[in-house]
């Protein structure tokens, strides 16, 4: 826990608003290393925001964001960011580029030697069970679980200490989310990455998430276990928003069990 | 080859040399006289007439024909892009000098000279015959009435009148002139010109508005009335030329300019016009035909094969389009590409762009001139003005229009703004921009026709020749080139359109 107790990225006090919608106030958070931190909560709540302002899409109004104990200046931010990876709910994929392309973009710009980065590219297929047939295939011609797959190998193409991932498995359709998710947790688990992730739903936020950080109204309501939410609601809203989730849950369990 | 024949060819061989060649050599080193022409059929006669006439003096001219309109061949010889060209008194007053000073009533040719002089300006005397309005009859009946001049028509109010609407209702024609000499005709109406030349020729009609120079006149045999009580503005043809031309061609080349000074009548003037604009007979062959007549003067006319013809001014087209494009390119897509980064700023540069694209062309070309004289330079210029908007207004949508988690996906993975322009968003946006390239590119096609209004050549130039000379298949020898141009443009980005356009954004583009 020696690592682990020092946070990997800190908002300190981060306010932002645009007009009504999705804004964040006085936020304070800690994501720690080598952990998975979920950032949970109703559309609107500023969960996605948060993430922006981490990855530096965003400048924050007032407040710091720092990288290691490091606030990010201009300078700083291209830097940093070839330490972090990005997935997008769809991929976010170029779609002028083949799938392999998408993903030793950054490599090639950096000009990695050809080898190195063929090679990286090869385990990196591996570790998210792509085949090599895929690889050749622009966006448009690949399925939906399978974009997320290419989209995860270019956010880890330059080995990252941290991988920002927004809603990455909202888009797909139930099978090939339950076995995208199966394969993700490997993966985290594997690399020992930091790790945040965005989703509104409860049941994959316990299943990913080491963290679980609630938000309502651009704020911080709770942050801990999925047990802490559960068993030790900090307001009554905790509890509001877990019983909603559990009773869509219930329903299905039932329907399963006769 | 006969003896006789042998010695035609040598003749002519001879006289080309003399026309041409040899005295060009003797003026090897010195500038042409660029004469100037607007686009109507006597204008390019009377340029034709001086341009002959000089190179019979031995010194070398070109003529500018059929530039477009009065302000820009007159802003063309105040910039120096043109020496000589020739006009008519009453346009000059009217449309120009009229603007900076006001004329004296009735205006003298001292008043004139004089405001010419500040612009550095000459004029030559009257070349002899004073085109304006007239009321023509056909000479038999002219004959059989004893009418002569327009007082005559006084003491015939039996006679009909058939008007150009034009000719009615403006206050220096039907209305001033009945005033003026008491007329007392009252069957008068308002008719097409085209049509009163045939209600005369079946009698229906007895009198018409016509101008004294009409290529009709002499074919339908009119007698355009003299005009006793001087009640029509005079429209007196003169040469104007710069008065630093004397330095430049010497004395042979002013004096060769004066030797048309009261040489044209009216007649002989209708008589040309008649056979360039209904017999179809090429200007420069009715030009030279008077010279001979008038001053015994052989002067050299070059014939061109139409097939060469034709070449060169595809050529002269495709150089005024490629060239402005592909400045257009080059300046456009940076200030697309400014305008999407700073969308404040952006909206300020293509209001700006828009703005220059609703300039009328004409009015653009004119602008052009005092900058960069007449020819090719400003048809080019214009033409990459008018390039600009398409090409800037579609690279700034094209890279407006990029999704923002795409945009985002590229900043995350740390890329620098330039690299990121290079390798995401200038390929997301290439179906766009292509798109502004062809259109900006098909637009030039058509609008380079009316470099030929500035002297810049290209398909126009048969275009406009054919407008004046009311030919129809010479209007077609440009019209067909410029159209099968533009396919051939069309066609020729569609192929670009497979190379440049990655493919994985081929079908999703819609320009």
């Amino acid at each position: 826990m020696t690592l682990g107790s020092v946070p990997i990225l800190q908002l300190l006090s981060v306010s932002k608003r645009f007009g009504a919608t999705a804004s964040l106030t006085a936020l304070n958070l800690e994501i720690e290393t080598a952990r998975t931190t979920v950032l949970l909560g109703p559309s609107g709540c500023g969960k996605t925001t948060a993430l922006r302002l981490m990855l530096g899409l965003l400048k924050p109004d007032s407040g710091r964001v720092l990288f290691r104990g490091q606030p990010l200046g201009a300078e700083e931010l291209l830097q940093a960011r070839t330490r972090m990876g990005y997935v997008v709910q769809d991929g976010g994929l170029f779609p002028h580029l083949s799938a392999l392309d998408n993903v030793r973009l950054m490599a090639r710009y950096l000009a990695w030697p050809p080898q190195k980065v063929a090679e990286r590219v090869a385990e990196l297929a591996h570790l998210v069970r792509l085949p090599d047939s895929t690889l050749t295939r622009l966006p448009r011609d690949i399925s939906g679980g399978q974009k997320q797959r290419v989209a995860l190998m270019r956010a880890l193409m330059l080995d990252p200490e941290l991988i920002f991932l927004d809603e990455p498995l909202g888009a797909l359709d139930p099978l090939v989310r339950a076995e995208l998710q199966d394969d993700l947790a490997a993966i985290f688990a594997r690399l020992g990455k930091s790790v945040v992730l965005v989703t509104h739903d409860l049941a994959e936020a316990s299943f990913f998430g080491h963290v679980l950080v609630l938000l309502q109204e651009g704020k911080v309501v709770q942050q801990g276990s999925i047990d802490d939410l559960v068993l030790r609601p900090a307001e009554p809203f905790v509890t509001r928003f877990v019983q909603a989730q559990r009773r869509f849950d219930a329903g299905h369990a039932a329907q399963a069990r006769p | 080859m006969s003896r006789g024949a042998r010695r035609v060819v040598a003749t002519l061989l001879c006289g080309a040399a003399l026309a041409s060649g040899a005295p060009r050599d003797a003026h090897a080193e010195s500038k042409p006289v660029r004469v100037a022409s607007k686009a109507f059929t006597e204008s390019v006669l009377l340029a034709e007439l001086v341009t002959q006439l000089e190179r019979a003096a031995g010194v070398p001219a070109e003529h500018r024909v059929g530039l477009g309109g009065t302000r820009l061949v007159w802003n063309a010889l105040l910039s120096g892009s043109v020496d000589v060209y020739p006009e008519y008194t009453g346009t000059l007053v009217d449309e120009i000098l009229s603007a900076e000073a006001p004329p004296p009533r009735p205006v003298t040719r001292a008043w004139i000279g004089q405001v010419l002089a500040r612009h550095g300006v000459a004029m030559t005397e009257p070349l002899g015959f004073n085109n304006t309005y007239a009321i023509g009859l056909k000479s038999a009946r002219a004959g059989e009435l004893g009418v002569k001049k327009l007082s005559d028509l006084k003491s015939h109010p039996e006679l009909r009148f058939g008007l150009s609407s034009e000719f009615l209702s403006r206050r220096d024609g039907w209305p001033g002139l009945r005033e003026r000499y008491g007329l007392p005709q009252t069957d008068v109406r308002g008719l097409d010109h085209d049509l009163a030349y045939r209600a005369l020729e079946t009698g229906s009609i007895d009198a018409t508005d016509v101008y004294s120079t009409d290529a009709e006149i002499p074919r339908y045999g009119l007698r355009p009335l003299l005009d006793d009580l001087q009640f029509f503005q005079r429209y007196d043809a003169i040469l104007l030329y710069r008065l630093d031309l004397g330095s430049h061609i010497g004395d042979v080349g002013l004096r060769a300019l004066q030797r048309l000074e009261g040489r044209i009548d009216a007649a002989h003037m209708a008589a040309m016009n008649a056979h360039a604009k209904l017999d179809r007979v090429p200007e420069a062959v009715v030009a030279s035909a008077f010279l001979r007549e008038a001053f015994g003067v052989r002067a050299g006319t070059v014939q061109h094969s139409a097939t060469r013809e034709m070449l060169a001014r595809i050529g002269e087209h495709l150089l005024l389009v490629v060239s402005s494009l592909l400045a257009a390119i080059a300046i456009a897509i940076p200030i697309g590409v400014f305008a999407a980064r700073r969308p404040r700023t952006g909206e300020v540069v293509l209001a700006v762009v828009g703005v220059v694209q609703t300039i009328p062309t004409l009015a653009l070309l004119v602008f052009m001139i005092p900058l960069f004289g007449i020819g090719g330079r400003p048809a080019v210029v214009a033409l990459f003005l008018y390039s600009l908007l398409p090409i800037v207004r579609n690279t700034h949508a094209g890279l407006r229009g990029i999704p923002t988690p795409l945009l985002e996906s590229a900043q995350a993975l740390g890329l620098p703004a330039r690299a990121m322009l290079r390798l995401v968003e200038l390929p997301l946006a290439s179906p766009l921009i292509l798109a502004g390239i062809k259109s900006a590119a098909v637009i030039n096609v058509g609008t380079a026709t009316l470099g030929a209004l500035i002297g810049a050549g290209g398909l126009g130039q048969p275009i406009f020749t054919g407008i004046r000379l009311d030919n129809l298949s010479l209007i077609l020898q440009g019209a067909i080139p410029a159209s099968l141009l533009a396919l051939a443009v069309q066609g020729l980005f569609e192929i670009i359109e497979r190379k440049v356009v990655p493919r994985g954004l081929r079908r999703a583009a819609t320009p």
